[in-house]
């Protein structure tokens, strides 16, 4: 479904935005990996050349907007279009607010939300031209839910929601569409460390009773940048096993 | 280059960007009203103006540019 498209991917090196540059690799499109060291994308570039697409690894740290204006003209005249970005570059710095640091404030706003504003500025100059366009950003059930321990993640990942929805307004009249997927608990090095009983408490609060997968994050992304989204722009939607309805 | 010639890369510019025919732009056009440009429109020949002409237009002279000889005038004071 995806034959003839470029996607852009941040943060492809590994975990979700992996399972995402795999994902839309599948369908067809072929893909351009972002992280902040060219290096780590190894892994996710041999992925989609296994499923016969092409791919260009970039370095990009997203915080830098003037380097992330460079880099995505560079990405434009490499592959010649961009027709899917998708914004996942994301970090986490926990703590109680008492305890939370300006750094660890600044660190996850910058990455999380000026990151997805830089991106998405630089590509809309490049979709405007082509007149489509369709960008999928990576918030989080904690952006609507808050969350103890993480109020910086749930003020950029808010934050995020937000600015798919004010963009989504801007850009529809030239045919781009702007959506945001909210994960809940999503399977990870993170959550394989977790006790048996914080495994235990979290798996009550799911009615699917599973944590997520990267895949399921992925398919709902793909469903997304696609045209079976054709009439759905400014849309968030929570992939939580039903923990957030 | 000469007066003549920047109105006419303007033109272009025009025609190429919002879709209208050269002989309906006229000096004292104005782009939101007469040549039917909307608020992306308009950001998006600014943009264009200043690749063209190798020109940074900042936002507050942007916002003054509303007509057709502003945005020329503006290219040969440059």
């Amino acid at each position: 479904m995806f034959e003839g498209k470029t996607a852009v991917i941040t943060g492809a090196a590994r975990g979700i935005g992996q399972a995402i540059a795999w994902n839309l690799a599948r369908g067809g499109a072929d893909i351009v990996l972002c992280d902040i060291k060219e290096d780590w994308l190894a892994e996710t570039a041999e992925g989609v050349k296994k499923a016969g697409r092409k791919v260009w690894c970039f370095e990009l740290n997203v915080t830098d907007a003037d380097a992330v204006q460079k880099a995505f003209n560079d990405i434009a005249d490499t592959t010649g279009r961009i027709d899917i970005l998708v914004n996942n570059a994301g970090i986490t710095r926990d703590g109680l607010l008492m305890r939370m640091s300006e750094e660890d404030w600044d660190a996850v706003l910058s990455v999380n939300l000026k990151g997805t504003f830089a991106c998405t500025k630089a590509v809309s100059r490049i979709m405007m031209k082509q007149r489509s366009g369709s960008i999928v950003n990576i918030a989080s059930i904690i952006g609507l839910m808050g969350n103890a321990g993480q109020a910086n993640y749930a003020a950029s990942k808010g934050g995020v929601i937000s600015f798919t929805k004010s963009v989504a307004k801007e850009l529809a009249s030239r045919n781009i569409r702007v959506n945001a997927v909210a994960p809940g608990f999503i399977s990870s090095k993170m959550t394989d460390a977790l006790s048996e009983d914080v495994r235990q408490k979290m798996l009550e609060a799911i009615p699917l009773s599973r944590f997520g997968s990267p895949d399921d994050v992925a398919d709902v992304v793909s469903f997304l940048a696609g045209d079976h989204s054709a009439y759905i722009t400014g849309e968030v939607i929570n992939i939580s096993g039903g923990m957030v309805m | 280059m000469t007066e003549a010639e920047i109105k006419d890369k303007v033109y272009d510019i025009i025609v190429s960007k919002m879709g209208v025919n050269k002989d309906q732009i006229k000096p004292e056009s104005k782009f939101s009203d007469d040549l039917g440009a909307d608020s992306l429109d308009t950001v998006e020949l600014i943009m264009e103006l200043e690749n063209e002409f190798d020109v940074q237009i900042p936002d507050e002279d942007a916002e003054k540019i509303g007509t057709v000889q502003q945005a020329i005038d503006y290219i040969v004071k440059k």
